[in-house]
């Protein structure tokens, strides 16, 4: 595999300074945005368009008796009312889900969550089709409801999926990864051992932009065309056609500009299938869009994790091993989208950043009356979950040992030269310099001049904490001998053409929410071609239009996609070698490239750029045998091994002790993504995931009555931070590139989201420590801050 | 009931429903469709509009209580082909990601601009906290407000010089304005193990 550039830099930038390549670049979508020319889902009007709303179920699980929807089909304006029992007949009730189970689609024998499908209203207008809803008369028989996943495989607990056949209990999956045996001889010979419970609650993405869809089916073609919020166009297609029956070459899928997606938007949810439905059987377009406590209350939940965490090492420091039993709520249908080997993601990552002689994790999923879902937002298939695990332990152990949590950590950390480093659970780290990252951040955050304030602040009773993680990512699956979805490898296409006048179209599988993939892809065309970006359009987001592909999510865009781009460009920049070796009549091998042009070796003035050998191509000029009339290529790229992205974030804390309220003063994050093609977006992408990890370390949470009613289901009542609850980010950087990416590029999307809320809870833990507390569980409200002050049991919320 | 009012300029005159909100009416009766709609809670704010130059969210207002009102969307900010500086300082300072939030915020930023012309840090904090962004974290949204207060005539010619080519990456560095113990950390830091002028290609 190359490694990086083999061909020779150049200045790389046009007139107005732009450069030719790599390097900050203001994006190429934002002049449609800013206009308010962006095109979303909701923004889609079809000729003749139907509206959909869906009826939910109010309480968490029940039998359904009856449903009367008599007086909804006769509400002026109403179409169309579709139940569970019409979907029966179609062969629709129950869709496939990403985990090789079924989900419902509407419910035709029992409600298993507060909020799931029950019926779809199909109306004139969104008005008419809401009104309708109020008209559905459901008689529903109620049943206790599993609210407590600890609860899930107790002897008499409910059975939530009773309809599969011999089932007589909740438990999904159980999964392990590393060595008991080994590791438990090193925990028995140990000088010291912590033990934790430690909770990810659960949590979710909420994209600005809900969830919704505008189907259109034409009855004479036969061919279906959806218009979705969906980060995976490409699966949803092969998907759909596995569900609705719909041959796959009839089936478009269009993801437009999508408003956020953070993993909300990778599976396939009942709504889109019933706006298909819609259309088909009205035979008009059929548009639904969530509102926002729908999009809570019902679409995919992210972590959930109950973890047991015990962590061994000497007494003076040195960390031998880590283990951990799982217990994972998946809710009420196991629908969480990852790779099918791996049921709980990628969670066995969970060793961190230290260089350990042995670790052992096992994972049990079971089933609750709870919305489905687990991976999501972005977690990087549950390294969100592997992170904070690890960085809380680490930090309980420096408490136990009285050392510094920082000190504990450069003490620990896997050195440069360890690399490639195989982990005690089958991962190979790809590359490395951990050391460096977290001196940075330390520096950046003037760590002793920190510790010196927190001393004398503590000695007048002031409450001030500092929080470090560290972190190590896996992203960028995947390799297709270990990693698919639903039997799809998890590779991605990329087509490059260069027109005869030089400007190009490159067109990929990944599909951007956000992440300004029409920017940092033409940036790759740019660096390996030297056609400067604002000639390179980039395609995506139709299937009809692009190349196969498993979409974006798991920080896959870059370290996929993005390689598959670079090799895209390096196969037409090889095929103009030998177009202009024909104009310039010498020989291939006698050609040398700098950026944007091919010249003879010895005499640079002799040659011939891109577009002109595009022209050529295109032209009348004699090509070599087996050089096609084009400028074109084609690659779909299968990688090697994932990406490991690290990164160290110092956060500082003050706690108010009279009301527990968190204030986070300031937050140092240095990542490290390898490669780095457009500083800005990154520095973007770090800043969104940051304020991610301030929501779900201090406001975010899905969390349930006894009854199973969802408490989380408003804007009002989850609670996304603001402007005025996050810091002014300070952002360093260290790049070790990745040694097996043709760019050595690793993704960044996640890191921060990963990263930042053990920095925060560590900061508060840190801050609380006078008090004799050393853990405390997300969010850290001020109900629960100020309860863990007074010593008083933890509130709810 | 009939309703007249002044969006982005011309006078517009419909025959809606009395429920009918001020978000559906721009969106799907005007065909403006700049405007967003994000939660029904009148707590994410991608719905703003200015009505007589204030910031309201248009998923809690009525669009019978802005009859005889003056609206301005997004769709209206530009004047000619000409963008507004904040449209401007957006772009400039990368202070939008998925484009959703992104009207709200920039209509605010208007508003705030034309009372305050030079607002603190706090001040545009506190301008935009009824507004709910996922993707920038903020800070970029702050200093594209800044940009805008600092260009109010917009983009001239000497910051027309779109990127910074110098700015390619070192090996090591840091991305914010750093502070004096930030620049020598920065300074103090080995280079890399990996040659850097394989990684600034």
């Amino acid at each position: 595999m190359t490694i990086l550039q083999e061909h020779a830099p150049n200045p790389a930038a046009d007139d107005a300074g732009r450069p030719i390549g790599y390097g900050r670049l203001q994006r190429k979508e934002d002049p449609r945005f800013v206009r308010g020319r962006g095109h979303y889902v909701d923004d889609i009007t079809l000729p003749g368009m139907l509206h959909g709303a869906i009826l939910r179920s109010p309480v968490a699980h029940a039998r359904l008796v009856s449903i009367d929807t008599s007086a909804a089909l006769a509400h002026p304006g109403v179409v169309a009312v579709i139940t569970g029992a019409d979907l029966l007949g179609l062969g629709l009730a129950w869709a496939p889900t990403l985990s090789a189970d079924v989900q419902a689609v509407l419910v035709t024998d029992k409600v298993r969550f507060q909020g799931q499908e029950v019926a779809f209203v199909v109306a004139e207008d969104r008005y008419a089709a809401r009104d309708a809803l109020e008209l559905i008369e459901v008689d529903y028989d109620v049943l206790p409801p599993l609210v407590d996943a600890r609860k899930a495989l107790d002897p008499d607990a409910p059975v939530v999926r009773d309809e599969m056949e011999g089932r007589t209990d909740n438990h999904i999956f159980d999964w392990e990864a590393g060595n008991k045996a080994e590791t438990d001889a090193v925990f028995a010979a140990a000088d010291v051992v912590v033990s934790q419970e430690i909770v990810y609650p659960r949590s979710h993405p909420a994209p600005m932009e809900t969830c919704g869809a505008v189907a259109d089916f034409d009855a004479v073609t036969g061919k279906l065309t959806l218009y979705e919020t969906s980060q995976a166009p490409h699966a949803h297609r092969t998907l759909f056609a596995m569900v609705a029956g719909i041959p796959e070459h009839k089936i478009r899928i269009v993801s437009p500009d999508i408003g956020g997606g953070f993993g909300n938007k990778v599976g396939i949810y009942p709504g889109y299938i019933l706006a298909v439905v819609g259309s088909i059987v009205t035979g008009k377009p059929v548009k639904w869009m969530e509102d926002r406590s729908e999009n809570l209350m019902s679409t995919s939940f992210a972590r959930d994790y109950i973890m047991q965490g015990e962590i061994a090492a000497t007494k003076d420091g040195k960390i031998l091993a880590v283990r951990t039993s799982v217990l994972a709520d998946h809710g009420a249908f196991n629908a969480t989208a990852q790779p099918t080997k791996y049921p709980a993601g990628f969670f066995h990552i969970f060793t961190g950043s230290y260089d350990l002689q042995a670790a052992h994790c096992s994972v049990t999923g079971v089933y609750t009356n709870k919305a489905p879902g687990g991976v999501a937002y972005a977690c990087s298939f549950r390294v969100t979950e592997a992170v904070y695990l690890i960085e809380r332990l680490v930090d309980i152990l420096a408490a136990k040992l009285e050392v510094d949590p920082a000190e504990l950590r450069l003490k620990n950390l896997i050195k440069p030269e360890q690399f490639p480093y195989p982990n005690k659970t089958g991962w190979e780290y790809d590359s490395g310099n951990y050391e460096r990252a977290l001196r940075l951040s330390m520096s950046m955050a003037g760590y002793d001049d920190l510790r010196r304030e927190q001393r004398a602040k503590r000695d007048r009773g002031e409450l001030m904490g500092i929080g470090i993680s560290f972190f190590t990512e896996t992203v960028g699956a995947g390799p297709r001998k270990h990693m698919d979805i639903v039997g799809l490898g998890m590779n991605d296409g990329a087509e490059l053409r260069v027109h005869p006048t030089g400007k190009a179209v490159v067109r990929i599988s990944v599909q951007s929410q956000g992440q300004g993939h029409e920017t940092t892809f033409a940036q790759i065309v740019a660096e390996e071609i030297g056609i400067p970006p604002e000639d390179i359009d980039v395609v995506h987001g139709d299937t009809d239009q692009t190349p196969f592909g498993l979409g974006t999510y798991g920080s896959r865009s870059t370290p996929v996609s993005g390689a598959a781009v670079a090799l895209v460009a390096r196969k037409v920049r090889e095929k103009a070698r030998f177009i202009a070796a024909a104009m310039l009549e010498t020989r291939p091998e006698d050609l040398e490239w700098e950026k944007g042009r091919w010249f003879v070796k010895g005499d640079p003035s002799v040659g011939k750029t891109i577009a002109e050998i595009a022209m050529g191509a295109y032209g009348t000029v004699a090509l070599p045998e087996g050089i096609d009339g084009n400028l074109d290529a084609e690659v779909t790229y299968d990688p090697p091994n994932l990406t490991f992205p690290f990164g160290a974030y110092i956060c500082v804390v003050d706690v108010d002790p009279g009301t527990g309220h968190v204030a986070v003063r300031r937050f140092v994050a240095v990542d490290d993504c390898g490669t780095r093609i457009n500083p800005m977006i990154i520095e973007g992408q770090v800043h969104g995931g940051l304020t991610d990890g301030v929501g779900m370390a201090l406001m975010q949470f899905i969390e349930f009555d006894e009854s199973g009613n969802n408490l989380g289901g408003s804007f009002m009542d989850y609670l996304i931070p603001t402007a005025m609850e996050v810091p002014d980010w300070e952002t360093g950087y260290t790049v070790t590139p990745s040694p097996h990416h043709p760019i050595g590029a690793k993704g960044i999307g996640e890191s921060a989201t990963v990263g930042s809320p053990p920095a925060i809870v560590n900061a508060v833990v840190d801050a609380l420590s006078p008090f004799g507390i050393t853990h405390m569980d997300m969010p850290c409200t001020p109900a629960r801050v100020w309860a863990a002050i007074q010593g008083r049991p933890r509130p709810p919320i | 009931m009939q309703i007249t009012m002044t969006v982005n300029g011309t006078d517009v005159t419909n025959e809606i429903e009395p429920r009918v909100l001020l978000v559906h009416y721009i969106r799907d009766v005007l065909r403006l469709t700049g405007t967003h709609w994000g939660c029904d809670t009148s707590n994410c704010g991608t719905c703003v509009v200015l009505m007589d130059g204030q910031p309201v969210k248009s998923c809690t207002v009525l669009a019978a209580m802005a009859d005889g009102h003056a609206i301005t969307t997004v769709e209206g900010l530009a004047t000619g082909g000409t963008l507004d500086p904040v449209q401007q300082g957006f772009m400039e300072e990368h202070g939008l990601q998925c484009g959703f939030c992104t009207p709200g915020m920039m209509l605010t930023a208007r508003a705030l601009l034309d009372v305050n012309p030079h607002p603190s840090d706090t001040e545009i904090r506190r301008a935009i906290s009824g507004q709910i962004c996922r993707c920038t974290g903020y800070a970029t949204i702050v200093r594209s407000v800044h940009w805008a207060a600092d260009h109010p005539a917009g983009l001239t010619e000497a910051d027309a010089a779109g990127g910074d080519p110098s700015a390619l990456d070192d090996s090591a560095g840091t991305t914010t304005e750093p502070g004096a113990a930030a620049a020598e950390a920065a300074q103090a830091i080995p280079a890399a193990e990996t040659e850097p002028e394989e990684v600034t290609a």
